[in-house]
């Protein structure tokens, strides 16, 4: 057993997510309180109201975080909010553009520069998080586009990030949910809703449950629960079968794999 | 632009070469590792070019904002890194950096994790629910025996022992979820990249099979 070749349990969990992709289980989604949290704090912003979506995450972690920014996105815009949208992430720019176009204009037929803008990527990190607390004029001058900034119709009576309703932040890692966390919603007290890759998840409980992070969506089956909130079915939700099925077989390898060291190791004088 | 079915096949052809990786290393993932490689650091530099240089230095640089040549001189000054002579003169620049980036994290930890969340976890250990009060004393006591395994001053021995035993069990469920929740963001890049073979591929020939 010590010699098995592990391209068969590559073959195996090949096999284990492919087959609910193609023949879909339909297994329950239970919304979990994180994602009711983020959910209930979105809803309670007024309709209209001008809110900051800080998108900061590229296509390695896409299938995770892309199918929460167009939920949170759907769910703001059929509150006719006004998205102001940026990213600290280099190549996320273009991947906002299309969770606008495909939420903003094709679902809502909203406009750009008048109901959303995107104000491209700004590197820095913590620096570029603190500047954005104190102006976000300052930080971008111009949009994605390179508009200025006051000639954009959204941006008007915009400046400090306390004077919008809430803060969205889709994060991939640094920088992400825990700068945003320490260096702009512990200064200005604003209220943060953070969806972030499963693999940083942990990391973000203790934020939640301090109060720091008014909701938390975690990985595809955080995306997966709030597609059901919002009712719009998407691709997390299409993912979670073979999810569910995937950790079954990471249990059962799991306990073979400790299964055959206990019984080598007794073997052994 | 080039047309969504060349770009998604090329973007298909790639996948399955870093995929065949799992077989074996082979001469197409290397295509597409260095492809990779190269194109990310070419994309970084346009960006970093237009998003930054010219709208937050060039244009208001030659708009007359002459403050901006500060940065602009310690910008230029990291490329004296180059030279044996000057490279010195690079350390103004990165001392800069490393003395911001030092204050604002020092400032970050104390406002956002120090006090935030020594204050969270200061909970009430009788509460008006009996899970609420359950959820309290497990907080309670895996905090202290977590930290108690991390106290090195005194031999982990007697009741110091025993609650540092007990914190390594806290700690192992605590990897136990953090692993979980990797293995869930793994499993959801494959499927992404499957979804993307099986439904985005063939989609951009207008063939939709998958529904």
């Amino acid at each position: 057993m010590e010699k098995f070749d592990r391209r068969y349990i590559f073959l195996a969990i090949l096999l284990l997510v492919l087959v609910p992709l193609l023949f879909p289980l339909g297994l329950p989604i239970r919304v979990s309180h994180e994602v009711q949290s983020a959910y209930d704090a979105v809803a309670r912003v007024p309709d209209g109201s001008k809110v900051y979506f800080a998108a900061d995450y590229d296509p390695a972690t896409m299938p995770e975080l892309h199918p929460m920014a167009l939920a949170a996105l759907d769910q703001l815009f059929s509150k006719n909010c006004k998205v102001i949208g940026a990213c600290l992430w280099p190549a996320c720019p273009p991947l906002l553009e299309d969770a606008f176009r495909r939420i903003g204009e094709e679902r809502y037929g909203k406009k750009y520069g008048v109901d959303f803008v995107n104000l491209g990527y700004k590197p820095g990190n913590e620096v570029a998080i603190v500047s954005v607390g104190r102006s976000i004029r300052a930080t971008f001058p111009t949009d994605f586009y390179g508009t200025p900034i006051d000639s954009i119709e959204v941006m008007k009576g915009v400046d400090s990030i306390t004077g919008l309703a809430i803060l969205v932040n889709i994060s991939a890692g640094y920088p992400g949910t825990k700068e945003w966390v320490q260096q702009v919603q512990s200064r200005y007290h604003i209220e943060l809703v953070a969806g972030c890759t499963a693999v940083s998840t942990p990391e973000y409980y203790p934020y939640f449950q301090s109060g720091q992070l008014v909701g938390l969506i975690g990985g595809m089956a955080g995306a997966a629960e709030y597609e059901k909130l919002v009712k719009r079915p998407g691709t997390a939700s299409r993912g979670m079968d073979a999810q569910s099925l995937g950790h079954l077989a990471l249990i059962a390898f799991i306990v073979l794999g400790n299964v055959v060291y206990f019984t080598s190791k007794k073997k052994t004088p | 632009m080039l047309p969504a079915p060349f770009l998604n096949t090329m973007a298909a052809l790639l996948t399955l070469a870093v995929f065949s990786f799992l077989y074996k290393d082979n001469p197409f993932y290397k295509v597409a590792e260095y492809l990779f490689v190269g194109v990310a650091a070419g994309y970084i530099v346009a960006l970093e070019y237009h998003n930054v240089i010219v709208p937050n230095l060039w244009r208001p640089l030659v708009g007359g904002d002459l403050k901006l040549l500060v940065p602009f001189v310690l910008g230029v000054l990291l490329f004296s890194r180059f030279t044996t002579n000057f490279g010195w003169l690079s350390r103004w620049a990165i001392g800069l950096m490393v003395g911001t980036f030092s204050g604002l994290a020092i400032i970050g930890f104390a406002q956002g994790d120090l006090v935030a969340q020594v204050q969270a976890n200061m909970v009430p250990l009788k509460t008006q629910t009996l899970l609420g009060t359950f959820s309290n004393w497990v907080i309670f006591i895996g905090l202290l025996s977590s930290l108690a395994y991390f106290f090195f001053s005194k031999e982990h021995k007697g009741a110091l022992g025993a609650t540092a035993k007990l914190g390594i069990w806290f700690l192992m469920v605590s990897f136990g979820a953090s692993y979980g929740f990797t293995v869930m963001s793994r499993f959801s890049l494959l499927i992404g990249r499957l979804l993307f073979l099986l439904v985005d591929w063939p989609a951009s020939f207008g063939f939709h099979w998958l529904h």
